[in-house]
């Protein structure tokens, strides 16, 4: 319903933005790197003034990949990807902890994906802290929600899908935050004054949809484009064995719409969108009872769209020290498979193994299933120290029966292993 | 039963300077008395802060380090309220537990997990797992509130030097993984020397030592090491605190689920 619509406005954008295409995509960058360069200068200054409190930590990892499959397009590379990570954390401290300055950049270099070779300020803030309440301004990473499979109220940040799919990596998000810390609970405002938008994955890249995206042709709903001004406010309190958060957003989509181009690119389209959010966790005794809860409206009609589940606990399996987990969890999404959600009547069943042991062993695997045609997603995840300054990493994804109204179809081809040897500093 | 225990809890308290060796006692009533006797005398401190070092030891002396800080506040009438921030192993550097323990019923506790940002809401189920892999169980680091056991009174005995009060202790929950615990208090200072811990078989599983005792603000009693032994394993444990610091100011804001976030 909003397609053809959006496609008559991106078209408009078209026209208007084509012949300063190129001034315009600078300008929205030269925004984003004045923002950086000012946060920069702020850290240099209070490095100046007070060089007491300074803590430098972080890592370096070096990834693998193995594509056992070949790939579904000629362009796509095959077998494996090499990669190197670094993601120093610089810490400064004053005023008795009241105050303190965050900045953790991340550089990527990939062997075959152009974009995947990122940079990004991850955080990039000054916080000060008051009894009552809490101010940070700069670029931050703000988490909401309690399901393990599929964060759905989660919308703070840009998803960095580049890195991974999983949605847990994210761009860092120019922020004012104020935190009110009451007895009714924790209120969060943010005020976002800048959009990032979502990076795609070039067209040698793997996992990657099988059209191309082409990102000078983006387009925004709201004429301010990515310099709308978002807000959001969250309250979040516990109440006995219940955690609750209840959340609303007001502002640019995160998640675009793509809308096929005469040249068979798709263009991402953000939505100006409004949603509210709930999330729940009740925890009582070796049970974890969770729910999250979103209503959208402007990306298309209003919808509704829930994760809901649990995880159960067996700790201390036979003092052994072995706990295992075991989570289940619901998808629906109303807008159903023409939707460009994922997971819109999905069952994701999973198992957690922790060792507690000396290298901290554990482990997370798990299926999500389509509940109409049986496509199924697997996961695994698996992590260990070794020493006391390395942490191997073991990942598997893979895409079984993907039918073809599932949006990670085009990924049928893309079954990986991704072994990662990290040090920490 | 459980407005017998805070009536006994009370006794003691009431009865004040009362020699606890009175005869009329049941093993049961000493060896309560004790323990709330023990407690009596850490209550007031209001808030602590500390470094700690943990060392693991396996069969064949390999060791790993921990390295964590510590803080716990008073809780009138309930539970103290704690939170450990991890330091090293560097990669769980950040990451932050937040425990608020309660007289009866469960703990509440929570995780900062630094990589993601997320806060969550953890089950406290779990009395009995190792903790970061160590020898000492989640419920051994726990605030040891009187109500979480049943007590008898053994014996007395010297132990390294002290003149001790030797009890034994039931766990109250189901899910601890003991049967009982052996505690030697020195008379003097109603300190624990020792504990001996009993599985669920009733073998002897592990000891924990306590060493150099160190007072604070005239009153508080602390250990600068503990040294907890794994008999059936062969595998240790040492901690080490450094830098005590009592009444720092601490308020219920220093533990709630904000301040585990930026939690170093």
């Amino acid at each position: 319903m909003t397609r053809p619509k959006s496609v008559k406005r991106i078209r408009e954008e078209r026209k208007e933005t084509n012949s300063h295409n190129r001034s315009l995509l600078s300008y929205s960058l030269f925004g984003f790197l004045r923002f950086s360069l000012f946060a920069i200068s702020l850290v240099v200054m209070t490095l100046q003034l007070q060089a007491q409190g300074f803590e430098l930590s972080g890592y370096l990892a070096v990834e693998g990949r193995i594509f056992p499959q070949s790939p579904l397009l000629n362009e796509q590379y095959q077998i494996g990807n090499l990669s190197l990570s670094l993601q120093p954390e610089f810490y400064y401290e004053g005023s008795g902890g009241d105050q303190s300055i965050l900045f953790v950049p991340f550089v990527r270099a990939d062997q075959h994906n152009g974009e995947r070779s990122h940079f990004d300020i991850r955080e990039l803030y000054w916080q000060r802290v008051w009894n009552s309440f809490e101010l940070s301004i700069g670029l931050r990473k703000i988490f909401w929600g309690v399901t393990e499979s599929q964060h759905l109220v989660d919308i703070i940040n840009q998803s960095d899908l580049v890195e991974n799919l999983d949605t847990e990596d994210k761009l860092g998000q120019p922020m004012v935050n104020l935190t009110l810390i009451q007895n009714w609970g924790i209120l969060d405002f943010f005020l976002m004054p800048y959009f990032r938008e979502r990076p795609f994955l070039t067209n040698e890249a793997r996992l990657r949809i099988p059209v191309p995206i082409a990102t000078d042709l983006t387009g925004y709903e709201s004429s301010s484009k990515e310099k709308h001004i978002d807000w959001a406010v969250r309250w979040f309190h516990t109440l006995g064995i219940f955690d609750i958060g209840l959340s609303h957003f007001s502002g640019t989509s995160r998640e675009p719409v793509i809308i096929p181009t005469i040249t068979g690119a798709g263009a991402p389209f953000y939505h100006t969108i409004d949603q509210t959010g709930l999330d729940l966790q009740a925890t009582t005794g070796g049970w974890l009872l969770k729910f999250e809860a979103i209503n959208r409206f402007g990306q298309g009609d209003r919808f509704f769209a829930a994760t809901a589940g649990f995880e159960y606990t067996l700790s201390n399996i036979k003092n052994s020290g072995i706990d295992v987990g075991l989570i289940m969890e619901y998808h629906y999404d109303e807008r159903g498979k023409e939707g460009p959600a994922p997971f819109d009547d999905d069952i994701f069943v999973g198992s957690r193994l922790a060792f507690n042991d000396v290298q901290s062993t554990d482990l997370l695997a798990g299926a999500i299933i389509d509940r109409d045609t049986g496509s199924s997603f697997l996961n695994l995840e698996a992590r260990r120290r070794l020493g006391d300054r390395y942490k191997l990493e073991v990942e598997f994804r893979g895409f079984v029966n993907a039918s073809r109204e599932e949006l990670f179809y085009g990924l049928r081809k893309d079954h990986y292993f991704q072994l990662e040897l990290a040090r920490y500093f | 039963m459980k407005t017998k225990i805070s009536l006994l809890a009370i006794l003691p308290i009431l009865s004040g300077l009362l020699p606890l060796t009175a005869a009329t006692d049941t093993p049961e009533e000493k060896g309560l008395a004790i323990a709330t006797e023990a407690d009596k005398r850490d209550t007031g401190f209001k808030d602590s802060s500390s470094e700690l070092i943990m060392i693991l030891r396996n069969r064949h002396g390999q060791e790993s380090i921990r390295d964590m800080r510590n803080k716990t506040l008073e809780v009138d009438n309930d539970g103290d309220k704690t939170i450990i921030i991890f330091n090293k192993p560097r990669d769980v550097k950040g990451t932050a537990f937040l425990s608020f323990t309660h007289k009866s019923g469960q703990d509440d506790q929570w995780l900062y997990l630094p990589a993601l940002k997320r806060v969550k809401r953890i089950s406290s189920n779990n009395k009995s797992g190792p903790f970061m892999g160590s020898e000492f169980a989640y419920e051994d680091i726990a605030s040891q509130e009187v109500e979480k056991y049943t007590y008898k009174y053994l014996r007395d005995e010297e132990y390294e030097g002290h003149a001790c009060f030797v009890i034994e202790r039931y766990p109250v929950d189901k899910k601890s993984g003991y049967t009982r615990q052996v505690v030697w208090f020195d008379k003097a200072e109603y300190r624990v020397q020792k504990v001996d811990y009993y599985d669920r078989k009733n073998d002897l599983r592990k000891t924990l030592t306590s060493k150099n005792y160190q007072q604070y603000l005239n009153q508080y009693w602390r250990p600068d090491e503990m040294h907890m032994v794994n008999h059936q394993t062969g595998k240790s444990t040492t901690l080490i605190w450094n830098n005590y610091k009592f009444r720092n100011g601490f308020t219920k804001r220093d533990f709630d689920k904000n301040s585990l976030k930026r939690a170093r």
